[in-house]
């Protein structure tokens, strides 16, 4: 299990491949990588900010909610904070299981999770403006599906 | 004495990331009626707390909680992880 907070970019396929060999008796491996969105007027910047300290210790929980709820070989979260380009990986999640439903739900699982319980917010600095992303009432609803 | 923290919007109405409060308050909800008292800024950030959400010592809590041993305090706007 590992989890990374950092400001640098990544190497999603080198961190997939890593992963992928750290995976022991694994048959199935799921990533999911989330990129910065362009919006209409333009995006210039996401500036993400985080709250240190917590931000590890509710990915932990949530990797460990994860771990006790399906038999995973294998799982990891990185999650980038400050600013990003357009483009730019924002963060990624790999599981890895000896079958491939385990590992697609629970990659699942850990993506509703991080979106609406790991304390990151998101600023959009726009040509229309700059404003804070809001959460989505439909977020927070994705939970109760688990 | 107390270690009051705050994030995104919450911390640009305020206009500070962090400051140090003695404070007597028994729950969550009694420090935030104190701070919006306090001044305008407060006030202003803290006019509608369904919006907000609070840590505890890095733990997501409620506003009804009890400050009995409590640090930390962290108050923000919901998460918009992933």
């Amino acid at each position: 299990m590992d989890v990374r907070v950092q400001s640098e970019l990544f190497d999603a396929g080198a961190e997939l491949t890593r992963f992928s060999l750290a995976s022991e008796g694994a048959g199935a491996v799921v990533s999911f990588t989330g990129l910065v969105r362009d919006v209409s007027g333009g995006l210039s910047v996401m500036e993400i900010e985080h709250y240190p300290g917590m931000t590890e210790k509710a990915i932990a929980d949530i990797l460990a909610q994860a771990q006790s709820r399906w038999d995973l070989s294998n799982a990891m979260v990185i999650h980038r904070f400050g600013p990003l380009k357009p483009g730019d990986q924002i963060m990624m999640v790999a599981t890895a299981a000896r079958h491939r439903a385990a590992a697609f739900a629970s990659a699942d699982f850990l993506m509703d999770y991080l979106k609406s319980r790991a304390p990151f917010w998101k600023k959009e600095v726009t040509g229309e403006g700059t404003g804070w992303v809001a959460a989505q009432d439909e977020d927070e609803a994705a939970l109760k599906r688990w | 004495m107390i270690d009051v923290l705050y994030f995104a919007w919450v911390r640009e109405r305020v206009g500070l990331p962090r400051e140090r409060i003695e404070t007597e308050a028994a729950t969550v909800a009694d420090l935030v009626a104190e701070l919006r008292v306090r001044e305008a800024r407060y006030d202003a950030a803290f006019s509608d707390t369904s919006a907000l959400r609070v840590a505890l010592d890095k733990e997501l809590s409620s506003f009804d909680a009890s400050l009995k041993g409590v640090r930390e305090v962290a108050f923000f706007p919901p998460m918009t992880g992933g």
